[in-house]
């Protein structure tokens, strides 16, 4: 390990960005991690101000440190609602990859970041082997989410009800050449992502579906990898500057307008965190991942605002309509302004929607804190869950399929009898109903 | 440093996850919103019940430990920054609302409630707590009586201080004082509670407040007035308050916050208007309309270019989304945001708004003049970058020069923010050194081992 007076040098990087942190505290308003423990390292005001501490080499090592700023959603609520306009997100995943490159990264997570998600033939592989067996450890809930739960108490999966890896990927239904369909208007290139691909590949093929209907040329390159947010969420910027490589080259090969993800995750990350995060990009670099930045579009969006979307005609009168409320994914509404449009995709597709009460609060799944503060997470979804169920609706919908799986997880603990779904695949639905 | 086995005998009054001992937990205990610096305490404690805050200060007052209570960090004075070798004692726990009495029309809360989730709670009966101090989304009831905090209502409903009938609190020894009453009125003993107010947990540690609360007004009419000159909207200020009407809320913004807050949120402002008011009337729906042209044709009458009236809650809504984004706009300006709250009679506003553009011109500085207008209680906001060392000696050169104007106009240091640590040094230019005294001896008698916020308000 290095010494912490070059760790200070290179916090410092961040500084022009710390700086613009006033302390005013309106944070700790929305942050739902706050919200449950009441603690200022737990907000960014606090964290914010443990980085410019460690700039100021003021720690003995940084231990202390790292393990505050892991216990974050990286949900945004506190940049979207900062006063100062302080780039919280992207200062904390700079701020973890300078602690990871410091500390270097833990076995396990070197394991799967360098060994396995950025090499996505070889991932690919080692999921469809895990769902084969998945059935040994998990059973079946028979719930209205499709979730399972473990057969023996296993610490690594404890009281989850997960959703199962798919017996049939996306990926594995393609043919080998991807596709490309001809249309009018715009092209668009879909970006699937690791899980719509590998757990909701039904979100995929609806998405397919609902284009293909309105007439839209799509093109699916074979082979994509994952967009990197689990590496850099953990500091792996290697990792993921080699899985945004890998991505770049495959879509380069086609001609597109539009790059569109049914993940709200994805859909932020391709465009707010390829171009601020890649790793010592070439001004070329640069240059390519801006232009794709800025083509890259969530689908829901990409439907109203581009494609322009009719009410499906169900003959259905209001009070036979089915219910459906709405879950702002962290990564739509708050890093990218998209809330409106999914909203318009629900009533189009013949549903009433019915809005729970903070339906922009996050659910509590933060990628891989879900996975080391199963607690927190859980007593922040339980939340989400309890307004989800005050509307007295049958299905929820929502942007993103990380979401989905937290809210599926939630609901099944609870044993409701509520479905989850992806706007377009409640929107695919009325469509095959249209055309029977 | 403290202790250990103190450390341990705290831990065992509140349970080991509410002890926090570490440095980088220190770290975030040793700031609030006051741009001063940062001052680490030796641990943190986070209480849930009476009990445990009655043992926590009993501890502390027989190892002569000193204890700074803290909410929400959000004050302007450095009231929440801790003694190096003291506790910071977090009332985040202690956030219950206990009752909300709607015959009687009170509200009995913990200190650790946020002033916005009662100001909800309140509304859902159709009452009404006013006192909105700019940070109420995340500032706590114990804050806001602790600093007397004020905010955009105070002309017409006051402010924290006006809404508090009684306190549970424990003094520097750990005794249980109550003081007020669930009743309107109450003359028994010392109005102890009006002493607490705006105390800054010198004199003790609360445990309950006990809120006055109001029927919400039928009906309110929000307007925005546009004016060539500053001058013409100061007087317009001062030109509405001698009519005889208060209005609920009336704000003032100046070219350069006007400026900023439209680039800032496109809210469709006119960009060459020297200042803007914000004017709401509220109350019985026939005095509001009458109020309502009254303050029309006044605005008129002082020269305002334009005035409109919001026809729809949509329409007010964006009027006070303006104001609101002031602060925010001009926090994005400049990395280091010095917000003042210097107060003056409310006929000296123009005086004070033109001395505010003469000061931001001698010291070179850049100012945004927003506030509470309508109550005397500007915000001049500077804008500045801490690092640069330069500068930030013209900065408070030119703080400085605001308190000496605003004191020889009859005014106050702060209106609403708090004495703290930023304004104790200049607290005798306002009352004396003969009322400093006095609130010193009041304190050594109440506090002998001064373990109580040591530092705050009266500088010892």
């Amino acid at each position: 390990m290095a010494d912490m007076k070059e760790l200070a040098n290179l916090v410092k990087e961040l500084e022009d960005q710390l700086v613009t942190c006033i302390r005013c505290g309106m944070c700790q308003s929305v942050c739902p991690l706050f919200e449950q423990t009441r603690k200022e390292a737990d907000v960014a005001r606090g964290k914010l101000a443990l980085l410019t501490g460690l700039m100021e080499n003021m720690f003995t090592d940084p231990d202390g440190v790292n393990e505050r700023l892991n216990r974050c959603l990286l949900c945004g609520s506190c940049a979207a609602n900062c006063p100062s306009g302080v780039n919280v997100v992207e200062i904390f995943i700079k701020a973890r990859a300078i602690l990871a490159e410091y500390k270097g990264l833990s076995p396990a997570k070197k394991l799967i970041f360098r060994q396995l998600l950025a090499h996505p033939g070889r991932f690919d592989a080692m999921v469809d082997w895990a769902g084969r067996f998945q059935g040994l450890f998990a059973k079946p809930d028979a719930n209205a989410q499709g979730t399972s739960c473990a057969r023996l108490v296993s610490p690594l999966l404890s009281n989850r009800h997960f959703m199962p890896l798919s017996s049939n990927p996306f990926h594995k239904t393609l043919p080998e050449k991807g596709v490309t369909t001809p249309g009018s208007g715009p092209k668009a290139a879909i970006f699937i992502g690791c899980l719509i691909d590998k757990i909701f590949p039904g979100v995929a093929h609806a998405s397919l579906k609902v284009l293909s209907h309105h007439n839209v040329g799509v093109v699916i390159p074979p082979g994509q990898g994952c967009c990197g947010i689990p590496s850099l969420a953990s500091g792996d910027r290697d990792s993921f500057t080699r899985l945004v490589d890998h991505n770049l080259a495959l879509f380069e090969k086609y001609d597109f307008d539009v790059l569109v993800t049914a993940c709200a995750t994805c859909t932020s990350t391709i465009k707010k965190l390829w171009p601020s995060v890649y790793k010592n990009p070439s001004p070329g670099m640069q240059k390519k991942l801006t232009a794709l930045s800025e083509k890259t579009m969530d689908i829901n969006q990409f439907l109203v605002d581009q494609v322009g979307i009719e009410p499906i005609e169900t003959g259905l009168e209001d009070a036979e309509k089915e219910i459906v409320t709405y879950h702002d994914p962290c990564h739509l509404k708050k890093s990218l302004g998209v809330a409106d449009q999914p909203r318009q995709v629900i009533r189009a597709a013949g549903c009433r929607l019915e809005e729970m009460a903070g339906s922009d609060k996050c659910c509590g799944m933060g990628g891989s804190f879900n996975v080391y503060h199963y607690d927190l997470s859980s007593a922040i979804g339980t939340l989400k869950e309890h307004n989800i169920e005050a509307t007295g609706c049958t299905a929820v919908s929502t942007g993103c399929p990380a979401c989905m799986m937290q809210i599926s997880d939630m609901l099944g603990k609870a044993g409701a009898s509520i479905r989850v779904r992806h706007p377009m695949e409640l929107y695919a639905r009325a469509l095959e109903k249209l055309t029977p | 440093m403290i202790q250990k086995s103190i450390l341990e005998a705290l831990q065992k009054i509140v349970g080991p996850p509410h002890l926090l001992t570490q440095k980088e937990d220190m770290l975030t205990y040793s700031y609030d919103a006051a741009v001063l610096d940062p001052v680490m305490p030796a641990a943190a404690v986070i209480p849930e019940t009476k009990d445990q805050v009655g043992d926590i200060i009993a501890l502390c007052a027989e190892n002569q430990i000193p204890i700074t209570v803290r909410g929400s960090g959000t004050n302007l004075s450095g009231g929440t920054i801790p003694y190096s070798s003291g506790i910071v004692l977090l009332t985040g726990r202690m956030n219950k609302i206990i009752e909300i009495n709607e015959a009687d029309m009170y509200a009995v809360v913990e200190p650790g409630v946020v002033t916005a989730t009662l100001a909800a709670e309140v509304e859902k009966r159709g009452l009404f707590y006013p006192p909105d101090p700019g940070s109420m989304a995340v500032s706590t009831i114990g804050g806001n009586v602790a600093e007397n905090a004020g905010g955009l209502r105070g002309l017409k409903y006051g402010v924290t201080k006006d809404y508090v009938m009684g306190l549970r609190f424990f003094d520097s020894q750990g005794n249980y004082i109550k003081t007020g009453s669930r009743t309107v009125k109450c003359a028994t003993g010392y109005n102890i509670t009006g002493l607490m107010v705006g105390s800054e947990g010198t004199l003790g540690i609360l445990d309950q407040v006990i809120l006055k609360l109001i029927p919400a007004p039928k009906a309110r009419q929000a307007m925005v007035a546009v004016y060539d000159t500053i001058e013409q909207a100061s007087e317009t200020v001062a030109g509405i308050i001698s009519a005889r009407i208060v209005p609920a809320t009336l704000e003032i913004l100046d070219n350069f916050t006007i400026r900023a807050v439209e680039d800032f949120s496109k809210a469709g402002l006119p960009k060459d208007a020297a200042a803007l008011l914000l004017i709401e009337v509220d109350g019985h729906p026939a005095v509001v309309t009458e109020e309502a042209e009254q303050v029309k044709a006044l605005c008129l009458k002082m020269g305002a270019r334009t005035i409109d009236q919001a026809k729809d809650d949509a329409q007010r809504d964006k009027i006070w989304a303006a104001r609101r984004a002031a602060l925010s706009a001009l926090a994005q300006l400049k990395p280091t945001l010095v917000l003042e709250d210097a107060t003056v009679p409310r006929s000296r506003i123009p005086d004070m708004v033109r001395a505010l553009q003469d000061i931001a011109k001698k010291y070179r500085i850049d100012i945004g003049t927003f506030g509470h207008a309508g109550d005397g209680n500007l915000h001049p906001t500077i804008l500045t970058d801490r690092r640069n060392k330069e500068e930030f000696y013209r900065v408070e050169q030119a703080i400085e020069e605001i308190f000496d104007v605003a004191l020889s106009m009859g005014g106050t240091l702060s209106g609403e923010h708090g004495t703290g640590i930023a304004k104790a040094p200049f607290l005798e230019k306002e009352a004396g050194y003969s009322s400093i005294l006095f609130s010193r001896q009041l304190r050594a008698a109440l506090d002998p081992s001064n373990i109580l916020n040591p530092g705050k308000i009266t500088g010892v």
